[in-house]
């Protein structure tokens, strides 16, 4: 980081800790349910107005930060909001305080067991989240990266049944062995370099590893940020940790956890290696491969779930692999749409599983195929899952069309057509899997009662509030950033930053002269 | 006045306990745990007095009865081994403050012999520990020795068994020592450490050299339970009394490496660990150990067996850190030696623990029910399981990276697979364990059983010991600035 943008400020710590401070607070008050919501929300409200707070300095391009303690030769832990940082920050507090209100109507609407446990690994989870976007050097990220696998884990076997069992021995597998090799690649990048600091634009320079051993390195980081970011052949886990509480899957399967892997994908790319170095040693090649396969073959595969929250994790992974394929295309354009995207799919897919998770509280139908007629009982949850529907597969005025469209100007830009055509492909498939479900909702007649079934549970309107609000709320933040794409959060000036900082050059919307497809 | 005593305090702490013991015994029957109690706290008084001594003033040297070496007895208080000795002492102090109920309930009889007994094995270890000579610490490891037969062999009648095996090993291994520091004594005529390292730069490698540099490492190595000379070590861990394990696992082993580390990086000639790539030879083994203690933790049932297992892999960690002979290596060594002695004292006192609750110590009894009965020991065991795999912020974490930096350092790839293989095995044996111990069962608090006297006891220890790991890992970069590298056998 450049030190004369640099400014002392603890606000980044407090960001982390006021959801660890409220981990005691609310095992403690396990016996009175409303405090111990309170301390939620009260950890939620305070960690978005810290990391709003850090917003003004980050766009004008400062980096507030403070060093804690050395906890290794030539390594601090110390944590510093540089305007990447804030981006994810953002995203991630912002969403927690709608899931929290989610949460707590899914959760009693439900009836489930050990709520005082899933919300203290909430909290916790969303400390080493902030932690994760704060993270000023390897060492400190690998530390947070950890946390927040060791706090998830709690979360993905909430249910205790043994589909959950095996999905939390899955996602540890996945996740520690990546924890591994992430530590293996740092490791070796210290040895050679002396050095784990971020710094925007790479820190390894051409000549310290030679071209093997730098792709060596590279595939030891991309598996130990893969993982977690879903990139084929390493996403198994994601699919089958949609067994956890739907407002799990809705923060930290389409927000937090994967788009740590993915705000990790950044950070390598772009803070490690740096673009010179990634082009230099093909190293882009490499990812680009891994992310475009990712993306048909995890959209293919959504096309053949019928249960609803599966496709949408299928659909996660996919969407995933957008905002890795975009910092492998080489361009201001394609770099801001990456980060353009990281933010819209949070938005959009925790649309979509509140509307799952609205739909299984309310009726207990989990599949596809029961869904015939339900849009007209419950108007507002599909309406929204409509529009998040709509901005997946990249229809303007959403915020889904905007970050495709810098995608696929990047592409166009660097004259990687390949690209345009596996995000225009994606877009097709997206509609695919998801419109089908909307016209099953509003256009197929709901199904009668079969005789001897009267008994059966077939609830008529809404879920209840505490559920349609949230999921209205992001629905609505889904067409305002696509119609402003800096209000009400600054999320397009915060990415322009961040590409100036890691390319040097700033992103144009419009190719200046179309470039000849066709020869 | 006492700084010119300091090598011999921490020792004399120790063996002036074993003798109250008996007077104790007389006054009334808790009195031999709190004189126990008592000499541990005087004893790491004296090593932390000592640490920040030598720290500060630079190594002390001290000649017993006043005879002055290489004719006499030499003792040495130098950062490495104040180190260790402070490591011994907080261990040895958290573990007897830990004892009462364990000892009372499984040693029948009075507790004299067995508080004698273990302060004899402290008496013994921190003496090999703190001699500057080398037959001396034969002296001192048959008394630590014979200890610790005792101590491992008393309660049950499959721990005499298997203590008697250890003592058939444990004596080849002192008897191997000795016949090396004979051939040592022909070849140099003098027992003094320092007085035999001056006398090898000067004459220079001889075959009968290097028959006693064999003879003793592979009587250390026994002591060490380096595989494959490990046989001992699962069998006397898993039948000796709660108390005893928790006070021997932790430290026992260690001192022996630390012989290893002194005997190799300052006696033995450089020339014939070249020669004979004693380092590469003894990285290997550890190397080997490290994988084959896991992977024979894994299908364990007992946990105080799964847990002996670990603890052959860690010390290959140990073992690891010293043949890697690098910087990061040493440091990687010298740490897991104290995070090592913390996190095995904290999972051994918890086993004690459920023993005290009647639990017993097969895996498959570790429920929720369990965990809902005793949340504090279940967390630090939680904590020291985390450790033991090595994830950040904990303690283990910070020795692995030393370690990886070092195997970096001289290239060795297999040794890095290594490390991260076994973090994985550790991860799917404790598991394991914290899986069935957190999950299931119902959510209400179960009627509040009465907990047994003295519980405060069981649990305060284990907590400090499970905190420690964090603030360890934390804290680690004080550690090696201010007490770690200040013992580097060679320039960084």
């Amino acid at each position: 980081m450049n030190p004369s943008l640099s400014q002392e400020s603890i606000l980044p710590l407090v960001a982390v800790l006021v959801s660890l401070a409220a981990v005691p607070a609310i095992l403690l008050s396990g016996r009175r349910p409303n405090l111990r919501e309170f301390w939620t929300f009260a950890a939620a409200v305070a960690k978005f107005a810290c990391v709003l707070a850090l917003v003004p300095g980050a766009l004008r391009g400062e980096t507030a930060g403070i060093t804690l303690l050395p906890i290794a030769p030539g390594v601090s832990f110390s944590l510093s909001a540089d305007p990447l940082g804030v981006f994810f920050a953002l995203v991630a507090s912002s969403l927690w305080i709608v899931t929290t209100v989610y949460s707590i109507g899914y959760m009693r609407g439900n009836g489930e067991k050990r709520q005082t446990r899933y919300f203290a690994a909430f909290a916790l989870s969303l400390a080493s989240t902030i932690g994760i976007a704060f993270a000023d050097n390897l060492l400190t990220f690998l530390v947070f990266y950890e946390v927040l696998t060791l706090a998830t884990y709690p979360l993905v076997v909430h249910k205790e049944t043994p589909a959950a069992i095996r999905a939390g021995r899955m996602y540890l597998a996945y996740a520690l062995t990546a924890g591994l090799l992430f530590l293996a690649a740092s490791g070796w990048l210290y040895a050679r370099t002396g050095s784990l600091d971020f710094a925007a634009g790479g820190i390894i320079e051409s000549g310290m590893f030679t071209g093997g051993e730098m792709k060596v390195l590279f595939m030891l980081f991309l598996a130990g940020v893969g993982v977690k970011s879903g990139i084929m052949p390493l996403h198994s886990w994601l699919p089958a940790a949609m067994v956890a509480p739907t407002p799990v899957s809705a923060l930290l399967h389409a927000v937090a956890v994967v788009k740590s892997g993915a705000f990790g994908v950044l950070r390598v790319t772009g803070f490690v290696f740096g673009p010179d170095t990634m082009v230099d040693y093909g190293l882009d090649t490499i990812l680009a491969v891994f992310a475009g396969t990712t993306i048909i073959l995890a959209s293919m595969i959504a096309l053949r779930q019928d249960n609803l929250k599966k496709r949408l994790a299928f659909s996660t992974v996919g969407h995933l692999s957008y905002i890795v394929l975009g910092a492998a295309i080489i361009s201001p354009a394609a770099l801001t749409g990456s980060m353009l995207h990281l933010s819209a799919h949070a938005f959009m897919k925790i649309t979509l599983f509140f509307c799952a998770g609205a739909i299984y509280v309310h009726t207990h139908k989990t599949e596809i195929s029961q869904l015939n007629g339900l849009g007209r009982s419950m108007p507002w949850t599909f309406g929204a899952f409509t529009i998040g529907s709509l901005g997946l597969a990249g229809i303007p005025p959403l915020n889904g069309f905007v970050s495709k469209w810098w995608l696929c100007v990047g592409s166009l830009e660097t004259g990687r057509e390949w690209a345009l055509a596996i995000f225009l492909l994606s877009g097709v498939l997206n509609a695919g899997y998801f419109f089908p479900i909307v016209i099953r909702a509003f256009f197929f007649a709901p199904p009668t009662p079969v005789r001897g079934d009267e008994h059966v549970h077939h609830p008529h309107g809404e879920a209840s509030a505490w559920m349609v609000a949230p999921l209205c709320t992001t629905a609505l933040l889904a067409v305002v950033f696509g119609l402003f794409p800096n209000f009400p959060f600054p999320f397009f000036e915060l990415a322009e930053h961040v590409v100036e900082a890691v390319m040097q050059a700033a992103p144009t919307a419009i190719l200046p002269e179309l470039p000849s497809i066709v020869p | 006045m006492i700084a010119q005593h300091l090598p011999i305090l921490v020792v004399l702490t120790f063996f002036a306990g074993a003798l109250l013991m008996p007077l104790a015994g007389l006054l009334h029957r808790r009195a031999p745990w709190m004189v126990a109690v008592c000499t541990c706290f005087t004893a790491t008084l004296a090593a932390v007095y000592a640490l920040l001594h030598v720290a500060a003033e630079g190594t002390v040297r001290y000649a017993m009865g006043g005879w002055r070496p290489p004719i006499g007895i030499e003792l040495v208080a130098d950062p490495l081994s104040t180190f260790v000795a402070v490591v011994l002492g907080l261990l040895s102090l958290i573990v007897m403050v830990h004892s009462r109920e364990p000892v009372e309930r499984e040693i029948e009889g009075e507790p004299i012999t067995y508080y004698a007994s273990a302060m004899l094995l402290l008496g013994g270890l921190s003496g090999i520990v703190m001699t500057g000579d080398l037959f001396n610490l034969y002296v001192f490891l048959e008394i630590s020795s014979l200890a610790s037969y005792a101590l491992l062999g008393c309660g049950s009648a499959r721990a005499s068994v298997s203590a008697f095996r250890y003592l058939m090993l444990g004596t080849l291994g002192a008897s191997f020592y000795l016949i090396g520091v004979g051939f040592m004594f022909v070849d140099t005529g003098s027992l003094n450490m320092a007085d035999v390292t001056a006398i090898f730069a000067e004459t220079g490698l001889t075959p009968l050299t290097t028959l006693a540099v064999i003879f003793i490492l592979v009587g250390m190595g026994i002591k060490m339970a380096l595989l494959p000379l490990h046989q001992w070590l699962p069998d006397a861990y898993t039948y000796a009394p709660a108390t005893s394990t928790a006070l021997i696992a932790p430290i026992g082993t260690k001192v022996a490496a630390y012989v290893l580390i002194r005997l190799l990086y300052e006696v033995f000639p450089a020339e014939a660990i070249r020669h004979l790539h004693l380092l590469d030879v003894i990285a290997a083994l550890g190397a080997v150990g490290i994988i084959w203690g896991s992977v024979m933790a894994l299908p364990q049932k007992n946990i105080k067996r799964m847990l002996a297992y670990s603890s052959v892999a860690q010390i290959g960690y140990i073992a690891l850190g010293i043949g890697l002979g690098t910087t990061y290596g040493f440091i990687g060594a010298i740490l897991h030696i104290l995070n090592h002695a913390c996190m095995k004292g904290c999972l051994f006192m918890v086993t004690a623990n459920l023993e005290a609750r009647g639990k017993g110590i097969r895996i498959d009894g570790l429920t929720a029910e369990l965990r809902r009965e005793m949340p504090v020991t279940a967390a630090c065991f939680t904590i020291a399981a985390i450790s033991m795999i090595g994830l950040p912020p904990t303690a283990g974490f910070f020795s692995k990276w030393y370690l990886l930096l070092g195997s970096y350092e001289e290239g060795r790839w297999i040794y890095i697979a290594v490390i991260l293989i076994s973090s994985l095995l550790n991860a799917v044996y404790f598991f394991r364990i914290i899986e069935r111990m957190y999950l299931g069962g119902g959510e209400e608090a179960p009627a509040q059983a009465p907990s047994p006297r003295g519980t405060a006891l069981l649990i305060g220890p284990v907590l400090a010991l499970g905190l420690s790991l964090i603030a360890l890992g934390v804290g680690n970069l004080l550690i090696v600035n201010y007490f770690i590298l200040p013992m580097l056998p060679f320039a960084p």
